[in-house]
């Protein structure tokens, strides 16, 4: 077997795991500790023969085990289960709609996020610890600090409320519409997710920039007499370029945790709205499907990052040969 | 072995030693010649000097204030508070006036007051929060970087697993199941806090523990245990300065973000975050109510990133004096 292949095989066997691991956690999370799904649905005034008939309804009677592979089974095809509030809808059915519009959102953020940050990254780290670089990392400094859903509520002062009035403050969008239809409502939820995942991509380009710069193929280059132009577009840019897909991957990554705040904040209509009602309803099943959903975005945009960054290495790729 | 540890040696003036260090030291106090000067000077120099040496950069000493300003509203505030956080003293909504300087809230009580009393239960929770996960990740990193056994995989890729979930939304999983509650709050998010602690600490384990003194204490026979805490510890200060303060911006971000939430301090506690899930459905009639409490939040937690800033620049200041790094 090829060694690029088997170092891919087994970090995506290594995802696996991870996956396996997590979709445990998730599970004991919900199971281990001391309150239970029955008495959360019934409240804690409920008479113990009630509790109980619940709990044999839910299957919660059964070992942990049976339960933990019930769970995961239905997953893995597709049946998150009945959430336990209202008329007891399938799980996939309630999300379903919210997903695509949470996607929407955070593909809309890294747009807007990620272009202006990567040349900001680059040139700080080109012209680093001059003004320019002073500024620009200052900046990342405070938007890195503030909470996401401070940065909204300064958007919504700034742009829908107070001072301009050129955007609604609150995402309604209709639910037979498609989000991409609507775009106002998308603008302020997106700038505000962006503004929160930008000073990590700035920081981590300058970073990368910096250090391909200083590096000794670069030096080398120079001192071989090549023109600057030459130095940075083929010995510079191909190792630089690295970093960003990761810098990608980790964004997504982090949006995908950031959007609680922010769609709660908009009543955006996507998941981590639905999560925070989830939460306040005690909707386990929900709750459960949503949390592996974040956590499973996550780890697939890390490994996808991790397989492209072996992919397009220049020096992992040649050193393996 | 105890003496040179920093708690023992806290209690001694700094000034007290450079004489040290001339020799004239440690005639007076005989019992520390078996410990090398230099390491004594570096240790007990590190976690005093790095601040101050971080004080020289405008960059901390604006944090500083903002951080000190945040602070003395919350010691002070509840004293100067012209009414109580729970009295109805107007209308809800109402404007700002003679009578409430910042208007009223949702339900007609006096911002300013709930602003002044608000400020305590972000700062606390966070801290103990960061000091949660501050343990935890520095003991994790420590074993896992100085223990040369399968522990240390183990440790490390069930870092990993960790790290997948976004702070919030390990949370929000253990609330969900326990509902809101302070403590539950408080250690979750030590415990996602410690996972990147654990990798920086593991990082610079790595390293340290292939110096020569580690090398001359194992060599001692002294236990792995007291090597990691006594020996390869106090050499990481610096770092662990940086890690302190990056983690305390990250609590006080994810703390108040769950009091937004509706997850943190519940009502009718005056708590900053809290007053802007609260308030934000007035934000057209009266932004005062939501206004003020997030930029008092976003000076705090900017605040305490610069700081933090000037302390990593100090620290590589310090490396570079000492040529250690």
């Amino acid at each position: 077997m090829p060694p690029l292949l088997k170092i891919i095989l087994r970090r995506l066997a290594l995802g696996l795991l991870t996956m396996l691991v997590i979709s445990v956690l998730v599970f004991a999370a919900t199971q281990a500790l001391p309150g239970d799904t029955a008495t959360a649905i019934l409240g804690k005034e409920a008479t113990p023969e009630r509790v109980k008939v619940l709990r044999e309804q839910l299957g919660l009677d059964r070992p942990l085990l049976v339960q933990y592979v019930d769970w995961a089974g239905g997953i893995l095809r597709g049946d998150a289960g009945d959430s336990l509030v209202g008329t007891g809808e399938p799980v996939n059915q309630l999300l379903g709609r919210r997903v695509m519009n949470t996607v929407a959102l955070m593909l809309m953020a890294a747009l807007i996020a990620i272009p202006p940050a990567l040349v900001l990254g680059s040139l700080s780290g080109r012209f680093r610890d001059g003004l320019f670089d002073g500024a620009v990392s200052v900046g990342s400094l405070t938007f890195a600090a503030l909470p996401t859903f401070v940065i909204g509520i300064l958007l919504m002062l700034l742009f829908a409320t107070q001072i301009l009035h050129i955007l609604p403050a609150v995402s309604r969008v209709e639910p037979t519409a498609s989000v991409w239809s609507q775009m106002d409502l998308l603008w302020l939820p997106a700038l505000t997710l962006a503004l929160a995942s930008a000073p990590f991509t700035v920081r981590m380009l300058r970073g990368s920039m910096i250090e391909v710069l200083e590096s000794d193929y670069v030096q080398m280059a120079r001192l071989k007499g090549a023109p600057e132009r030459i130095v940075l577009q083929r010995h510079s840019l191909p190792n630089a370029i690295i970093p960003v897909i990761q810098v990608i991957a980790l964004d997504l990554a982090w949006m995908a945790g950031g959007v609680v705040t922010v769609e709660y904040l908009f009543n955006y209509p996507g998941i981590g709205a639905s999560l925070v009602n989830a939460v306040s309803n005690r909707d386990v099943p929900v709750v459960q499907a949503i949390v592996l959903l974040i956590a499973t975005v996550y780890v697939v945009f890390n490994l996808t990052a991790d397989i492209l960054t072996i992919l397009i290495s220049p020096r992992l790729r040649t050193g393996l040969q | 072995m105890s003496a040179d540890h920093p708690a023992s040696a806290g209690g001694r003036p700094v000034g007290a030693l450079d004489v040290g260090l001339d020799g004239a030291f440690n005639e007076t106090l005989g019992h520390d010649l078996e410990f090398p000067p230099v390491r004594g000077k570096h240790r007990r120099r590190e976690w005093v000097q790095l601040p101050l040496d971080a004080l020289h950069y405008r960059i901390t000493q604006v944090g500083l204030a903002m951080f000190l300003f945040i602070v003395a509203i919350a010691v002070v505030g509840p004293y100067i508070a012209p009414y109580s956080p729970f009295e109805f003293v107007t209308k809800p909504y109402a404007k700002p006036s003679a009578v409430a300087w910042l208007g009223g809230d949702n339900l007609g009580r006096d911002v300013l007051s709930r602003v002044l009393c608000g400020g305590r239960s972000v700062l606390i929770l966070s801290a103990i929060a960061t000091a949660i996960g501050m343990v935890l990740g520095v003991s994790l990193g420590l074993v896992a970087g100085y223990a040369r056994t399968a522990i240390s995989e183990v440790i490390m890729r069930g870092l990993d697993v960790m790290l997948a979930f976004p702070q919030i939304v390990f949370v929000l999983l253990l609330v969900s199941v326990l509902g809101p509650q302070l403590w539950l709050l408080v250690l979750g998010v030590g415990v996602t806090l410690a996972p990147p602690i654990a990798r920086v600490v593991y990082g610079v384990t790595m390293e340290v523990k292939e110096r020569d003194f580690v090398m001359a204490a194992e060599s001692l026979g002294v236990s792995h245990f007291k090597i990691a805490f006594t020996e390869i510890l106090p050499n990481i200060v610096s770092p662990l300065m940086v890690e302190f303060g990056l983690n305390l911006t990250f609590a006080i971000g994810t703390i108040a973000s769950l009091s937004f939430l509706g997850f943190g301090m519940q009502p009718p506690a005056a708590d900053w975050g809290l007053m802007i899930n609260e308030n934000r459905v007035g934000l057209v009639i009266q932004p005062y109510s939501v206004f003020v409490p997030v930029v008092l939040i976003a000076i705090l937690a900017v605040g305490v990133n610069l700081v933090t800033d000037g302390v990593a620049h100090a620290m590589i200041g310090i490396d570079r004096d000492t040529g250690s790094s």
